[in-house]
């Protein structure tokens, strides 16, 4: 395998599924690792359609595009992207299945809320139906969901074989079939889950885990550890005495107040690191699956140059797989 | 207004929020604070992580509140103002939503068919909406007995949070939908009022997910006959308890740029509502070591940098590393102000910073509380 250069092998990982599933629980940064990936996967020449299921995404924004819509829109070169409803693929389902006259309707009357309500996991069939038909049609070579938060990810997941056990007759039930088909088919599909080098978060993704491959039964890629801390370079301390001297050295005049802030910037740093990195450990030990870790990105709003910095980590990390 | 005022002389704190910006413990906290200055305080948490229990010395949080031990506050030399104490509870969607429709009912035979017809079982799960109803039945209930003075509710971690501002309606709205009014006439008459685009409805569902949910549907609508306005009235004596001056509502995020997008949205909903946020509690700020500004920061390490020398290069490495955390600080700062200008009114800004550690025991829950309730003394 010697003779695979990087760039080959990013485009080999980012052609393992032709669906990638990104999962995890709120505030981990699933929205980041969707655009991440998307502009890796562009690199390495490979289509991208990212599918957003969300409202309010913060997606578009990173690209420095407008609010997705149902329609597809392009981001940039290589990556577009849609917004995914329930109630739209409900549409997009009775006007392919030859109810076009009724679709309006049942949405409008609020009918969809208690026929959704009657068979849990409708609403996730439906728009899991209609990421089938993406996949189906080969729009992108690879199209990003960005899936639900919450512990929402494997009900998400789940809903279909759900429904396979509640509805025993009619469309829905072909439909809960397919999305099951695509779902268990590691060629077609894969989740990929995101976490945060924390306790609580890291405990969550590997329950996590193990309930997406033991029940809904869907291949897990590597799990994408987000908002890593760069530890200072070797031989940098954080103390004030050590910056002082420094200091001298270099010719340079730090004031006290000065050498505090940054020995205590530098301190909490370290001290971020090391727990990070024990967490990391602990990812390691109790779940057996790659990890691959992005870089904390030093500003709350993430723009374009961010997105350039986290996909450049994304293909070393792909790499290094 | 000042923080203190929240755990002091409210009677209700509600916690609104997205997921992952740290909700449950925030409310826990609050509640905490609020039994050890006197009063008789009870937190209802919706999804709590297990080490909150824990954190309490509880074995399982359950659908009713658990006293907490008060050796807890003596095993940390907690000053607790005497009569102060603390209960937590989970609330548990379908328990709550039983109990509702039973005692709604009028007889135990309406219950007996609404509590095991199908449909009825996966609305009283956690789906849509139904667990932010029923955290608000669960508070009608707390309030209602009257064994706390300070009753504070974390609310579930999604953008349906705010649902349960109009929770109550949306089910006597879904009693109310037209056309599963007429889905309730006695058998087949239906077939004769209801217009052809009814029928064509009525089939097109039956095709697209089977009759028997159809069944189900119509038996549940049926079954529910007579209660609604039991519902209407306890949607209205909710609808009083949040607009009483005693509630308060707090809002929790934390400084990124999504969070703080969600809590615009959820400031904005509020306000839709008529609800003022009174507290803008925010977790996991960057600390702001010293006020210099981040190019001047970048300035100083390009220039040791280049000079060369092993401690000027050190020296950069820091300097680099300052103007990060001066660069994050400053734009969650601001990001943060922005925030509570659009609130308006007098809303308490208060921050708890990152910790080492997640919150493991009553000690570490003690503290948080300490750094909220010292972060601001005024606003």
């Amino acid at each position: 395998m010697s003779s695979y250069d990087g760039a080959m092998q990013v485009a080999d990982f980012c052609s393992t599924s032709r669906v990638v599933i990104v999962a995890g629980k709120g505030g981990v940064g699933k929205t980041t690792v969707t655009a991440a990936l998307a502009v890796t996967a562009a690199r390495a020449g490979r289509s991208v359609l990212i599918v957003e299921v969300e409202g309010k995404s913060g997606l578009p924004a990173m690209f420095g595009a407008a609010a997705l819509g149902y329609e597809e829109i392009e981001l940039e070169a290589g990556v577009r992207a849609r917004f995914l409803t329930p109630d739209a693929a409900l549409i997009d389902y009775l006007v392919t299945h030859g109810m076009k006259r009724i679709s309006k309707r049942l949405a409008s009357s609020g009918a969809l809320d208690v026929v959704a309500t009657a068979v849990p996991g409708m609403k996730d069939i439906l728009v899991l139906g209609k990421v089938k038909s993406i996949e189906e049609t080969r729009a992108a070579d690879l199209v990003i969901v960005d899936a639900p938060a919450a512990g929402h990810a494997v009900t998400f997941l789940m809903s279909a074989r759900g429904l396979l056990d509640a509805v025993r007759v009619g469309p829905i039930r072909k439909q809960a079939q397919d999305v099951v088909s695509l779902l268990s088919d590691p060629a077609r599909c894969q989740v990929m889950l995101v976490t945060l080098a924390e306790e609580t978060p890291v405990s969550e993704v590997v329950d996590t885990a193990f309930a997406i491959e033991d029940r809904a039964g869907v291949a897990l890629g590597p799990v994408i550890v987000n908002g890593c801390f760069t530890p200072l370079p070797v031989g940098v301390t954080a103390d004030t005495g050590a910056i002082l001297a420094d200091a001298r050295a270099a010719n340079r005049f730090v004031s006290a107040r000065e050498a505090d802030d940054l020995a205590h910037a530098a301190a909490f740093l370290e001290e971020r690191h090391a727990l990070q990195q024990s967490q990391i450990q602990r990812l390691h030990e109790l779940l057996p699956l790659p990890q691959i870790e992005l870089p904390f990105v030093f500003n709350p709003d993430i723009t374009r140059t961010q997105l350039d910095t986290l996909a450049a980590a994304f293909a070393r990390g792909i790499e290094g797989l | 207004m000042r923080i203190d005022e929240l755990v002091d002389d409210r009677r209700v704190v509600i916690c609104c929020g997205t997921g992952g910006v740290g909700k449950t413990t925030t409310a826990a906290v609050l509640a905490l604070e609020g039994a050890r200055r006197g009063r008789k305080a009870c937190v209802v948490t919706i999804d709590p992580a297990r080490r909150l229990a824990d954190a309490l010395g509880i074995e399982r949080l359950t659908n009713d509140p658990t006293e907490i031990d008060p050796k807890l506050w003596s095993d940390i030399g907690a000053d607790v103002v005497p009569g102060g104490r603390l209960s937590a509870m989970m609330l548990d969607t379908k328990s709550t939503f039983d109990l509702l429709v039973t005692r709604n009912a009028s007889s135990p035979e309406q219950a007996r068919r609404i509590l095991e017809n199908t449909f009825y079982r996966n609305v009283s799960g956690a789906l849509g909406g139904t667990q932010e109803y029923m955290a608000m039945e669960k508070l009608h209930e707390l309030h209602d007995e009257g064994d706390f003075d300070l009753i504070v509710v974390d609310t579930p971690p999604t953008r349906h949070a705010l649902d349960f501002l109009d929770a109550p309606q949306r089910l006597t709205r879904l009693l109310d939908n037209r056309v599963f009014r007429l889905l309730m006439m006695p058998t087949r008459a239906y077939l004769r009022v209801a217009s052809v685009a009814v029928q064509t409805f009525l089939r097109t569902v039956s095709r697209v997910v089977g009759s028997e949910v159809i069944e189900d549907v119509v038996a549940f609508f049926r079954a529910f006959e007579g209660m609604e306005d039991g519902f209407r009235e306890r949607a209205a004596v909710v609808g009083e308890i949040l607009t009483d001056p005693a509630t308060a509502f707090v809002l929790v995020t934390s400084p990124r740029r999504d969070a703080m997008q969600e809590a615009t949205f959820f400031a904005d909903r509020l306000a839709e509502a008529g609800q003022s946020v009174q507290s803008l509690i925010v977790n996991r700020v960057h600390p702001s070591f010293g006020d210099e500004t981040p190019a001047g920061l970048r300035a100083a390490a390009d220039t040791l940098r280049h000079a060369g020398s092993e401690p000027a290069t050190r020296l950069a490495a820091l300097y680099d590393s300052l103007a990060d955390f001066r660069e994050i600080a400053t734009l969650e700062r601001e990001h943060l102000e922005a925030l509570r200008a659009r609130i308006g009114g007098d809303t308490v800004l208060a921050y708890i910073p990152y910790l080492a550690h997640d919150v493991h025991d009553f000690a570490t829950l003690h503290e948080v509380g300490e750094l909220l309730f010292d972060t601001i003394s005024a606003r």
